[in-house]
């Protein structure tokens, strides 16, 4: 360092440090320059005295202009819920056939809905609502409990089989294992199975009906066309809870699967559940 | 011991070449204070273009929002209107949707390019001419001549001690300075809103905060670089000057000081001559110093801190004039013409400068010196450069007049890919969107191309019958997001995926638009 590089053409020092010939010049800073640092470090301490900033062994200091981010949140949390305040009033306490018909609020409360859905339904209906074996897929065109707005809204407030609500649905299949012989079960699985115009041994398909017509078409019906009062599912279309073909059926038959569905009237609240029940009505298969 | 024993015994100390590090002889300053700069009114040819420049660049920055253009009942009137809310651009008959930003982009490579192309030819003309920095720089300068006089002026109440004139004038200056902040930063929001409800509403106090803002900031920047910070924004803050200097090469235009025909310079040129001396055509007046507002001497040479405003040249020009010499001994001038005049002046670099190897004896430039010829901007560099600039200017120009007003986006349903039906068909979900990009409301039919047999339900439209094409109306300069469900009976389902077309038709007109999505079906259909 006792050695002073001078850069020739300019006369100004360098740093010594030299790239293929190419040297740093050393060139003083201007003074303002200078200034602005120390005014970013002053900006840095106020900041930390204005704002919360130290960690101490509790907690942070909290900075004397009393910010939180958590505030903040829930200030702008508020201010979005007031903004959406009069559609939400207009969702409690409009009938749900006066929200269909006004497509302000239907939207509103499909979004709202769908938001429901994700954090509620999901996890047995699937994030899409295209249920698995044993949870109906809610974008067809199938309803175990009705399919229109009121039936739809039914079965979300009060679920289904659910042992702490009174009006809860319900409907369960006795287990024809313990009333049919294994031949007439079989007889009655390939009728149902031939229902929706899959083929089938036609002896058997022939017992079946007889089969049927006893034990079945009381709650299914003489078509086979479901009850939805009772939670009776259609038996001739293409749509099968616990799965289709012959095997599938005889084994529900044997011995029914019954799913529950909690109640979500008391945990969500009216006005949470009619905006499912409008999403669940727009999925494509509401009535 | 005597005092020879003494000095015989120091003589014996070697003494060590050593000094420390941080010695006042060798220790450079770390930080520099600026030096005032004073710069002093030139008037001449470049000033004049310099006036004009102002004139146009300021009066487009001031006046553009106040224009109107109409656009029917359905858009703003406002010509130039970045209408961020809504997210559209308003560029007189132009109106850009945030997905034709590559328009923007575009501008913004030309502008690169055009920038390449000026630099090679004429040096950093932005810089000198055309910068807001450079501009409201002169427009402060302007103030402060008019307030506090010319350069002389100026040092002299600069050093003077305070009195009430000195703060007279210094207050009237700074108050100026602020207004003309204030309106800069006031201009700059009337980009974004209806400018006569804007300019109604800040003076009531009933704009938005951002408002205000924006202006504070802006009248806060514009008063710092353009009053205080002035030349230090150019050499310290901005990567211009660095990033400029390497696209010249030994054809572009520099401001230039050709010390082939100014050294020797002599203040006493006469005196000096008849002592036999040798004489060049610089009297050392200083007169180019005085003027530069970056406070440099073009005489040391091309240099970072020179801006190429010119002035300097209209500044020598007037000397020359008065000494009766030929104008342009600082000029805009090529390095290969400044060197072939260097060589003519030095004899191929075999001596120092003598003047008379480029001057005829009666003083006049000889013949030999080389001047600039505009061919020389003809040259492969910037062919390929305008060429660049020009292709993509046509590319953007084809892209406007070709692009669509009527535009379809679909978004196939993931979740589940497709739905069986109680009959066995299979129905598929797409939310569709429709783009009506002009003011004026239409109506358009939506339809299918392809899967034969399948009906489609469009949400809200027809009171979700079932069919292969409805009337949809739509609202004008907005996009309508539609719920589309396909339903393919299960007869006629014989792929995995199929694929068909959505298709869109102005309703008695002949815009189209079209868009390709897939069907799915369960894999044991």
């Amino acid at each position: 360092m006792s050695e002073k590089n001078i850069d020739d053409v300019t006369g100004v020092e360098t740093t010594g440090h030299e790239w293929d010939g190419i040297k740093e010049l050393n060139n003083p800073l201007p003074r303002w320059w200078v200034w602005t640092f120390y005014a970013t470090i002053a900006w840095a301490l106020a900041y930390t005295i204005a704002y919360p900033a130290w960690p101490l062994i509790e907690r942070a200091t909290g900075g004397v202009l009393g910010y939180s981010s958590r505030a903040e949140l829930s200030q702008t949390m508020e201010a979005a819920a007031a903004a959406r305040a009069d559609l939400v009033t207009a969702i409690s306490e409009k009938p749900l056939a006066d929200i269909l018909a006004d497509e302000e609020l239907r939207r509103f409360a499909i979004s709202a809905g769908a938001a429901a859905y994700k954090v509620n339904c999901s996890q047995c209906h699937g994030s899409g609502a295209a249920g698995s074996a044993g949870y109906p897929n809610l974008n067809d065109d199938e309803w175990l409990w009705g399919g229109d707005i009121e039936a739809i809204h039914q079965t979300i407030a009060h679920g289904v089989r659910f042992d702490g609500d009174d009006e809860t649905r319900f409907g369960e299949m006795p287990a024809f294992g313990d009333i049919l012989d294994p031949q007439q079960i079989r007889a009655v699985s390939a009728y149902v199975h031939s229902l929706s115009g899959e083929g089938a041994d036609p002896a058997l398909v022939e017992a079946g009906s007889t089969v049927y017509a006893d034990n079945c078409a009381a709650c299914h019906g003489e078509n086979a066309q479901g009850e939805p009062a009772l939670g009776a599912p259609n038996l001739a279309d293409a749509i099968w809870l616990y799965g289709s073909g012959q095997e599938a059926i005889a084994a529900q038959v044997r011995s029914p699967q019954h799913g529950v569905m909690p109640a979500w009237q008391a945990r969500l609240g009216e006005t949470t559940v009619k905006q499912l029940a409008v999403y669940v009505h727009s999925l494509g298969g509401g009535q | 011991m005597t005092s020879q024993d003494g000095a015989a015994e120091r003589s014996s100390i070697e003494r060590i070449e050593a000094e420390a590090v941080n010695s006042a002889r060798v220790r450079q300053p770390l930080y520099v204070a600026r030096k005032k700069i004073f710069p002093k009114r030139a008037s001449g040819q470049f000033r004049r273009f310099k006036w004009i420049v102002m004139a146009i660049t300021l009066g487009i920055y001031y006046l553009t929002p106040w224009l109107r253009w109409d656009r029917g009942p359905y858009a703003p009137d406002q010509a130039v209107l970045i209408d961020l809310a809504n997210r559209r651009f308003y560029f007189f008959f132009i109106e850009i949707w945030p997905q034709e930003f590559f328009f923007v982009a575009g501008l913004l490579v030309m502008a690169g390019i055009g920038l390449f192309l000026i630099t090679s030819t004429v040096g950093r003309a932005w810089c000198g001419y055309t910068c807001p920095q450079t501009v409201w720089v002169d427009l402060f300068l302007v103030v402060e001549r008019w307030v506090e006089g010319d350069r002389n002026a100026r040092i002299k109440l600069d050093k003077a001690p305070w009195s009430a004139d000195k703060v007279a004038k210094r207050l009237s200056k700074h108050t100026i300075w602020l207004l003309i902040s204030v309106a800069t930063g006031g201009a700059w929001i009337f980009y974004f809103a209806d400018a006569p409800t804007l300019f109604v509403d800040l003076f009531r106090g009933e704009a938005l905060p951002v408002a205000y803002i924006t202006v504070a900031i802006l009248t806060a920047t514009t008063y710092t670089f353009g009053g205080h910070m002035r030349e230090q924004v150019c050499t310290y803050m901005c990567p211009w000057p660095r990033i400029q200097a390497a696209m010249l090469d030994e054809n572009s235009l520099t401001v230039t000081y050709n010390d082939w025909r100014g050294e020797p310079r002599s203040r006493h040129a006469k005196k000096a001559a008849a002592s036999g001396q040798l004489v060049g055509d610089c009297v050392d007046c200083n007169a180019c110093v005085a003027v530069c507002p970056m406070g440099i001497d073009i005489r040391d040479g091309q240099q970072l801190e020179c801006i190429t405003c010119a002035l300097c040249i209209d500044a020598c020009d007037q000397v020359m004039d008065k000494t009766g010499k030929e104008r342009g001994l600082i000029s805009y001038a090529t390095l290969s013409d400044y060197n072939a005049n260097m060589a003519l002046a030095t004899g191929g670099g075999s001596h120092a400068i003598d003047p008379t190897g480029v001057h005829k004896p009666d003083g006049r430039l000889s013949d030999k010196v080389a001047h600039f010829h505009w061919n020389k901007i003809l040259r492969p560099r910037t062919y390929v450069y305008f060429g660049a600039w020009a292709l993509v200017g046509l590319v953007l120009l084809y892209a406007l007049f070709t692009r669509d007003r009527l535009d379809v986006n679909v978004l196939h349903d993931r979740n589940p890919q497709f739905v069986v039906l109680s009959d066995g068909s299979i129905r598929n979900g797409y939310t569709v969107k429709l783009l009506n990009m002009i003011p004026e409301p239409r109506t358009v039919t939506l339809s299918i191309e392809g899967l034969p047999g399948a009906l489609m339900t469009v949400d809200g439209i027809a009171d979700n019958a079932e069919g292969r094409s409805f009337e949809v109306p739509l609202e004008p300069d907005r996009l309508r997001s539609l719920r589309v469900f396909v339903r393919l009976p299960a007869e006629r389902v014989d792929e995995e995926s199929e694929t068909f077309r959505f298709h869109v038709e102005e309703a008695g007109g002949d815009e189209t638009a079209s868009y390709q999505a897939n069907f799915s079906a369960p894999e044991d259909m």
